[in-house]
């Protein structure tokens, strides 16, 4: 058989979402189901006075109407935050308490009050229209640099701070500022962003009175985790007698980690009418209430030498949280962002703040890339920054700054395994036909545009995460992941993942890794994910994470299976396990020709009558079944990285930016699937390109989102972008068997920098995210661009 | 109330309808054909594209109402005898998607633009698949998907 793995494989799963038989949570429908819709605040802050539902409740099909009330006289448990930060005063981060459904504040436009039950959900929206909440509107705050300045909006979380945290040695760091030759300093904002998965959230709740179990149908990233948190948080309902399945889900991107008052609010209203409640998110719903991302303000300052080597990093931020704090609200701007700020770069001394503010806008948390993104963003403005300062070539600053021998620890948190920076540089340069970079500027210039490049050359920590350092610096569980690989007797296997797919191609690029590890054919291996009841615990898919912690624990519960089947076959052989050789799905008996494969080992282990002239296949002491479990934590995270170089043209008439030429090298150790990575790239690279030409979330001065439709807010769509030139490099992660570092982040995290490099590059002057035509068009009016002047 | 007949995946449906229903709902509530789908509330997103009487429509924006006498075909419309379309098979060997969400509305589309232009450019693909978001495949795989189908159509 030839190998699976780092074949271009066409997906497993393709055919039903292509011929229209994918089953995502809207498209279940369960008898006697019912509608659910949320009545939501208007406003961006105000004191709820009170909730008068009965006339909703006289509406015609209404059969209940639940309220903040409700939940509290239910014992339903708010929101939690999952991941604690402590702040360098040594105080514990401050979270405001998150009901499901609010009642006695609103904070934010979207907040949910209430919910309405009925037979159709026509009806339940008319039903909310008569819901009457009296509110006293009170003054709001949504922007990240005046959060602290305004009036506490949550009693006793003064200053709007919930952390102020604090990473690196800050003496250290100053000394070396205070011996540099040269200061670098900029002032970034990192934009708030919404992730927009094209399918919007959705939830069913199932309860069934004569068995007492509770099944919650929802479009989430991970459900065991939701099953923990909705039994032990919110007491919905007991874990063990709580199903939760989510069946196809239509993209993540971080926004369907969460736990949401949705979520909860619906398995609790199902549980209390006793009958299957359905709410499918308007995309106006997805915009107010999803979790947003990014939305820092940040200054950073770089020390050089006299050689052009960075001495030193100093980064200040203040970072949005949004109203409440969401399960990794606060670990996304700390964590997942100070130590990525080091960048590739060999940095001997570095300090980062961040202060956590609260304001009245949705609640921020992971999207894709998660502080990562905003990291290299700062890093890579920067860096591009000193090198134009001291004259130097972008390519060569960056060489001369990289780490160059690994393993690496570096001076905030990471210990890099492996890594060959100048490898995927080089590789950059030569794809990018770099050399002729300024040939093309002036055929550009010819045309009237302005032509500018930019690099980007990052890592990022991702294959999340070793359970004892992440619970040491305050998450609330473990990062491992769980495998169960499950011969069937007849031969064909059903491995069970905690991690999910949502578009990740799990079916295919898991399929491979056992199809080579076990010698079955890959139609024979099923891949079986997002339900509780099916498989053990496992803590889902984020942080790039899936391959590299889920991927080997379904390795090791391979080599399970086989160490199991070596002393099935040394029995049926008449030999010693030790002497057995598994390859190619067939145990042989070494210096022999008896062999068997391991079918016939499976079908043995679960029929242990007699074969041939062996009584029982089964050694003394090895019990029937073919069916191995792992879980695997990993020792440290995995590093990825690559060089990221972007060219644009800039209308000097109409500020307006179009990409002209993306170049792509990555370092992802071992690739399983190119045709899966390469997808991940260009899908990661959109996204990255959208934060920095197109999407912004935005609130006007009362607090309205107004971008809260796609007419409102930019998607990147197809004609934004050229084709898109990638190669790889290999240097294995240390950290798994498999060697393979993870890569569904990396776009995301690498294109803001280079695109907004290339733009500032294009323009001569500071611009910041998203570069529309307007903020170009200003910028070069204040540049002095003759065109936009006139 | 009104009646309609109308002809979907080429089976001929005749029934009364309430006048405010929109063909997606129709097509997804009524039919249980849940390829076709809804991603957002005004008609950006293309998730819910199908064919009306041979062109690409968003079914969210489409009254049931006014297609009296039409033909609809959706994404389950398009395979003939269990053999995938030349698109679906070009956007499975391209990697045309991931999640899946946006792949009928795309499919759809990318079908009627080659009814209309038998060859088209990188461009012209780009710039026809315009009222399509895709948010996970940054449209790679699908122009190459679209690019290799109109070879083989």
């Amino acid at each position: 058989m030839a190998n699976l793995v780092g074949a271009k494989i066409e997906r497993k799963e393709d055919k039903k979402f292509l011929t229209g038989k994918g089953r995502y949570t809207a498209d279940i429908n369960l008898s006697k189901q019912t509608y659910a819709y949320f009545v939501r605040s208007p406003h961006a802050r105000a004191k709820i006075i009170k909730v008068d539902h009965s006339k909703a409740m006289k509406a015609p099909g209404v059969i209940d109407v639940f309220t903040g009330d409700s939940v509290v006289k239910d014992k339903i448990g708010g929101l939690i935050c999952g991941w604690k930060i402590v702040s360098q005063d040594g105080k514990d981060m401050k979270c405001p308490p998150h009901p499901v459904l609010a009642k006695d504040s609103v904070n934010f436009v979207g907040d949910h009050i209430a919910v309405v039950v009925a037979e159709t959900l026509e009806q339940a929206k008319n039903a909310a229209e008569l819901v009457n909440v009296s509110y006293k509107v009170q003054k709001s705050v949504t922007r990240t640099d005046e959060a602290t300045k305004f009036e506490n909006i949550h009693e006793g979380i003064d200053n709007n701070l919930s952390f102020d945290f604090l990473l690196g040695d800050k003496g250290k760091t100053d000394e070396a500022f205070s011996k540099a030759d040269k200061i670098v300093k900029v002032d970034i904002v990192n934009n708030r962003l919404i992730p927009n998965a094209m399918e919007p959230r959705a939830a069913i709740g199932d309860y069934n009175a004569s068995s007492d179990e509770l099944t919650l149908y929802t479009a989430s990233q991970n459900p065991h985790l939701d099953r923990l948190i909705m039994s032990a948080f919110n007491a919905v309902h007991p874990e063990h007698k709580f199903r939760i399945v989510s069946p196809d889900v239509g993209g993540g991107f971080g926004s369907k980690i969460n736990v949401y008052a949705e979520d909860v609010v619906i398995a609790y209203a199902s549980k209390k009418i006793g009958r299957p409640v359905k709410w499918v998110a308007e995309r106006s719903e997805s915009f107010m209430s999803d979790n947003h991302g990014r939305d820092h303000v940040t200054h950073a300052e770089l020390a050089l030498n006299s050689d052009s080597k960075i001495t030193g990093l100093k980064v200040d931020t203040i970072a949005n949280l949004g109203a409440y704090s969401l399960v990794l609200a606060a670990v996304t701007p700390t964590y997942l962002y100070a130590p990525l700020l080091l960048g590739i770069y060999d940095i001997p001394a570095a300090c980062c703040t961040v202060k956590g503010v609260y304001t009245n806008t949705a609640p921020t948390d992971a999207y894709r890339g998660a502080g990562r993104p905003e990291a290299t963003y700062v890093i890579e403005r920067i860096v591009t920054e000193a090198a134009k300062e001291i004259g130097m070539d972008q390519a060569e600053f960056r060489k001369k700054n990289f780490i160059k021998k690994f393993p690496h620890q570096q001076c905030l948190v990471h210990n890099i395994d492996s890594g060959d920076y100048d490898a995927h540089l080089d590789k950059a340069i030569e794809l990018s036909d770099y050399k002729n970079f300024e040939n093309r500027r002036s055929q550009s210039a010819k045309k009237g545009k302005l032509r500018g490049i930019g690099f980007s050359t990052y890592f990022e920590a991702c294959g999340v995460a070793p359970s004892a350092v992440v619970m040491s610096i305050g998450s609330g569980v473990g990062l491992w992941e769980s495998a169960e690989v499950r011969f069937n007797a007849t031969g064909n296997v059903s491995v069970f993942t905690g991690a999910h797919s949502h578009g990740q191609s799990h079916d295919t690029t898991f399929a491979q890794i056992v199809g080579d590890k076990l010698g079955v054919a890959i139609e024979n291996i099923d891949i079986v994910h997002g339900d509780t009841d099916k498989g053990p615990f496992g803590m889902g898919t984020y942080g790039s994470r899936s391959l590299a912690v889920g991927g080997t624990a379904i390795v090791k519960a391979c080599d399970k299976i086989i160490a199991k089947g070596k002393k099935v076959a040394a029995k049926m052989l008449d030999g010693k396990p030790e002497d057995i050789d598994f390859k190619a799905g067939e145990f042989i008996l070494k210096n022999s020709n008896k062999k068997k494969t391991i079918g016939e080992i499976a079908f043995a282990c679960y029929l242990p009558g007699t074969f041939g002239d062996v009584n029982s296949p089964l050694p003394e002491g090895v019990e029937p079944g073919l069916i191995e479990t792992s879980f695997f934590d990993p020792s440290n995270f995995s590093f990825p990285s690559g060089s990221h170089i972007c060219e644009v043209e800039v209308d000097e008439e109409t500020g307006e930016t179009k990409l002209v030429k993306y170049t792509v090298v990555d370092d992802f150790g071992t690739v399983i699937n190119p045709l899966i990575v390469e997808g991940q790239v260009y899908g990661g690279v959109a996204q990255g390109v959208g934060q920095a030409l197109y999407e912004n979330a935005h609130y006007d001065k009362s607090g309205q989102l107004t971008s809260a439709s796609y007419m409102d807010y930019t998607m990147p769509r197809a004609d934004n972008f050229p084709h898109i030139a990638l190669d790889y490099t290999c240097t294995p992660a240390t950290s798994n068997p498999l060697g393979a570092k993870g890569c569904g982040e990396a776009g995301t995290i690498a294109a803001p920098a280079a695109v907004m490099n290339a733009v500032i590059d294009a323009v001569g002057t500071d611009v910041q995210m998203p570069a529309t035509a307007e903020k170009v068009w200003k910028a070069l009016k204040k540049n002095g661009s003759k065109k936009a002047a006139a | 109330m009104i009646s309609i007949n109308i002809k979907i995946n080429g089976k001929k449906i005749s029934k009364e309808i309430p006048d405010n229903i929109l063909l997606s709902e129709f097509l997804r509530d009524n039919l249980s054909l849940t390829g076709t789908h809804v991603g957002c509330d005004t008609s950006q997103c293309g998730t819910c594209v199908v064919h009306l009487n041979g062109n690409s429509v968003k079914s969210c924006t489409t009254f049931v109402a006014d297609c009296d006498g039409a033909e609809v075909t959706t994404i389950e419309g398009i395979a003939n005898n269990g053999k995938m379309h030349p698109m679906q098979e070009a956007f499975k060997k391209h990697h045309g998607l991931q999640c899946g969400f946006c792949t009928p509305g795309m499919v759809m589309s990318a079908v009627d633009l080659l009814k209309k232009n038998k060859n088209p450019s990188e461009q012209e693909i780009r710039d026809w698949l315009e009222g399509n978001i895709c948010r996970c495949t940054g449209y790679q795989g699908i122009v190459a998907a679209v690019k290799d189908a109109a070879s083989k159509m």
